[in-house]
């Protein structure tokens, strides 16, 4: 999930996979996912690779890769936030939760912060929606928000952070 | 004693892994077997934990470390009287009693883990009956007679779509579940994969047959992962077990099956959009006809259904289509699932059958409106549906009499709101949805709902005009004319439903400049009420633009020109003296 950018350009991580579905049609989504996977995100270079190695037209990998919202063309902090912003969300208060990340962690939906650990980004629904509002980190989900139990999250994180360097 | 943990995300993200850790290191193991399950369907009770004593079941709720420590301990020494107090009450019994469950009837009941809970309780057996007394032509007739129709919300009968695909020709066909379940406020889709996958593995092997497909797959959204790994784990165990691949059960049946996770877009939930996807491509929806029974997938014969039609498949063939049709209205049959959140005191996942009212489902089941507030609305289908206006509680679950009404039965979600929501401000929120989420093949909706979202904010910001209610009404109609796929045909029905129902608050909205709902900050007046204002000054301290002047022990003042109207003044006075109008 996270960015290794030691690993961003080397393509042999991607081989394996490339090996299993390059004569597979249809398999253009999945080739991007695991390399999502690998790198953290879609660099240029993997996508360029991913094209001489499938055949298919680069113009055809980034318009997929800009059409479905969970592919990234930009790096992400260490803490991808989230943000569900569905309907229960929504009314039960959503919003608050990101002026909160806006104000406490200065960062608007789609940006990093300067530290690099962690980046906003608003989903449309988790599925959690009986303990909305809701945010995911990573793989964690975390309901019931409050602006307060939201900050004291991202506190955590950064102090468990701050212990792993 | 048997303990399970009701662990489907929503457990998880409200402490249910602690409860299990819990649990784990103090249960006697020797005496006691611990297992999780899925989604039990009580959100607002998780995490839950069911113990299964001589005396019955005893079921825990709100369960905490602290909790789970005193339950271990309890179990332990086979005595629960010391920890009755953490029981669910009679009241919230009230939920699941009055529930009626066909597509969850194993979740919350089984380890959705393990295959042998899952035939324990008669799996696979309905596949077991197709495969060795039953022809395809049979259980399409089967499932003609329970007049099952499609969960996904266009309700469309189900034995016409698999008897299409059926007499197609060629040899090569596809069976397709869709499990990108993207409507927000939805999630009855992921409780059943969570919960049961085995269910939905069963029910697509079945229209697998009845369709004389060789590979089915499932398209599952990427934001569910659990989804996603107890599915994968459910395929594994079946194929183990030779329910899936070759000579199924001994028989001539052959059929493959995988996962193929979707990558975030909305619009894949609509059926050829769905299929340029599985395809690799952009999920940008086809012209029809040719519908996916005769041309879908690699252009071959295909069938897609919803993840809840194919629960209730295997069911309807152990029961037969009759104690399915029993059920329900003239044109609604059988039960559904629906998501129950917003401003509810119970939420969670409701099962009962067609031909209830939305009021049994509100207040009977979810006993009402948090907080005792007053009903206003409820959100039924998504960015498709609309908002039903408390004078129509009784309207009844069925496909028709929701139609009528503006709203649609949709996927299953029910948003229920209450006095603090604005209802232009919630049709802003479906079109920011819909216009974002649009493909861009139309003009009409890629267009069209960016103009409208336009009119929308401006009006929740204060700046409509007169004419932007008939400028919206044309446009909405324009749009459902002019977009080839469900998405644009559907985006304007949250504005059309909120202009029939709470036209109102949008002439309030642009003439009067106000929000009964207090939603618009915009619109929002703060005031201070000098009586009881104690000029402590901590307002005019905490005002981030210095928009309040007074003098110590004197009533202070807002001045609205410099006010951002951010609301701290409000939240810090200790006296409520500050007023928003």
């Amino acid at each position: 999930m996270n960015c290794d950018c030691k690993n961003k350009n080397d393509f042999s991580l991607l081989e394996p996979c490339l090996q299993k579905y390059d004569l597979v049609p249809g398999s253009l989504i999945t080739i991007l996912q695991n390399a999502q996977e690998i790198y953290g995100y879609l660099p240029v270079d993997v996508i360029l690779h991913i094209s001489q190695r499938t055949g298919i037209k680069v113009t055809k990998i980034m318009g997929v890769a800009t059409f479905y919202s969970q592919f990234r063309l930009e790096p992400v902090g260490k803490y991808l936030i989230m943000l569900c912003q569905g309907t229960a969300c929504h009314v039960n208060g959503s919003l608050q939760i990101e002026k909160v990340i806006n104000e406490y962690l200065g960062i608007k939906d789609g940006e990093t912060t300067a530290d690099g650990l962690f980046t906003l980004k608003n989903v449309a629904c988790l599925g959690c929606c009986s303990l909305s509002p809701v945010m995911m980190i990573n793989d964690d989900t975390y309901g019931s928000l409050t602006p307060e139990k939201a900050v004291s999250i991202f506190k955590e994180l950064q102090e468990k952070a701050g212990e792993e360097e | 004693m048997k303990i399970a943990v009701g662990q489907g995300s929503c457990g998880i993200a409200a402490g249910a892994q602690k409860a299990y850790d819990v649990l784990n290191s103090i249960l006697d193991l020797s005496n006691n077997y611990l297992t999780v399950t899925g989604c039990i369907g009580m959100c607002y009770l998780e995490p839950i934990v069911d113990v299964y004593a001589n005396d019955g079941l005893h079921r825990f709720v709100k369960v905490n470390s602290e909790i789970a420590e005193k339950i271990a301990n309890a179990v332990n020494v086979n005595d629960l009287s010391s920890v009755k107090e953490y029981e669910i009450s009679d009241d919230d019994k009230q939920f699941l009693d009055k529930q009626t469950r066909i597509a969850l009837r194993h979740c919350g009941v089984i380890n959705p883990e393990i295959i042998e809970d899952y035939i324990s309780d008669d799996g696979y057996k309905a596949l077991n009956k197709v495969l060795t007394t039953m022809s395809p032509e049979n259980v399409i007739e089967e499932i003609k007679i329970s007049g099952l129709a499609g969960r996904g919300g266009a309700g469309f009968p189900t034995w016409f779509k698999w008897n299409a695909a059926r007499q197609s020709q060629g040899e090569e066909k596809y069976l397709i579940c869709n499990a990108d379940e993207g409507d927000p406020g939805a999630f009855m889709d992921r409780a059943v994969i969570e919960g049961d996958p085995h269910n939905l593995i069963e029910g697509m092997l079945i229209g697998a047959y009845a369709i004389g497909a060789r590979e089915a797959i499932v398209y599952v959204r990427a934001e569910y992962p659990l989804a996603i790994r107890r599915l994968q784990n459910a395929i594994d165990q079946s194929k183990a077990k030779g329910y899936i691949g070759h000579n199924i059960m001994g028989t001539d049946f052959s059929c493959d099956f995988r996962i193929k996770a979707g990558a975030g877009a909305f619009v894949c939930g609509e059926e050829t959009a769905l299929i340029e996807s599985l395809e690799g491509s952009r999920g940008m929806p086809r012209l029809k006809p040719p519908f996916p029974a005769q041309s879908g997938y690699w252009h071959k014969p295909s069938n897609i259904n919803n993840v809840e039609t194919f629960a209730n498949v295997s069911w309807i063939i152990l029961n037969g289509g009759n104690a399915f049709s029993s059920m329900g209205t003239e044109n609604s049959k059988g039960t559904k699932v629906f998501a129950l959140t917003g401003k509810i005191k119970r939420g969670g996942l409701v099962e009962i059958p067609m031909g209830k009212t939305l009021r049994d489902v509100i207040f009977d089941i979810g006993g009402g409106i948090k907080n005792d507030k007053n009903f206003k609305a409820v959100q039924m289908g998504g960015p498709s549906g609309g908002c039903i206006p408390a004078e129509l509680l009784d309207t009844v679950i069925d496909y028709k009499a929701l139609s009528a009404t503006g709203a649609i039965m949709g996927s299953g979600g029910m948003v229920v709101m209450d006095d603090s929501t604005c209802m232009v401000e919630m049709a802003r929120f479906f079109l920011d949805f819909t216009a974002k989420e649009s493909c861009g093949k139309c003009v009409h909706c890629r267009l069209g709902t960016k103009r409208m979202l336009e009119i929308l904010t401006r009006i929740t910001e204060g700046n409509g005009k007169e004419e932007d209610i008939e400028l919206l009404e044309e446009l909405c109609l324009a749009i459902k004319d002019g977009a080839l796929c469900g998405l644009g045909q559907t985006a304007p029905n949250p504005v059309l439903t909120t202009l029939k129902y709470f036209k109102n608050e949008y002439i309030e909205h642009i003439v009067e400049k106000k929000c009964a709902a207090h939603e618009c900050t915009n619109l929002l007046r703060y005031e201070i009420n000098a009586e009881l204002c104690k000029g402590c000054t901590l307002c005019a301290k905490k005002c981030p633009v210095s928009a309040i002047s007074g003098t110590v022990k004197n009533p202070h003042i807002i001045d609205m020109e410099k006010c951002i109207k951010c609301g701290n003044c409000v939240s810090v006075c200790r006296f409520n003296a500050v007023e928003v109008k």
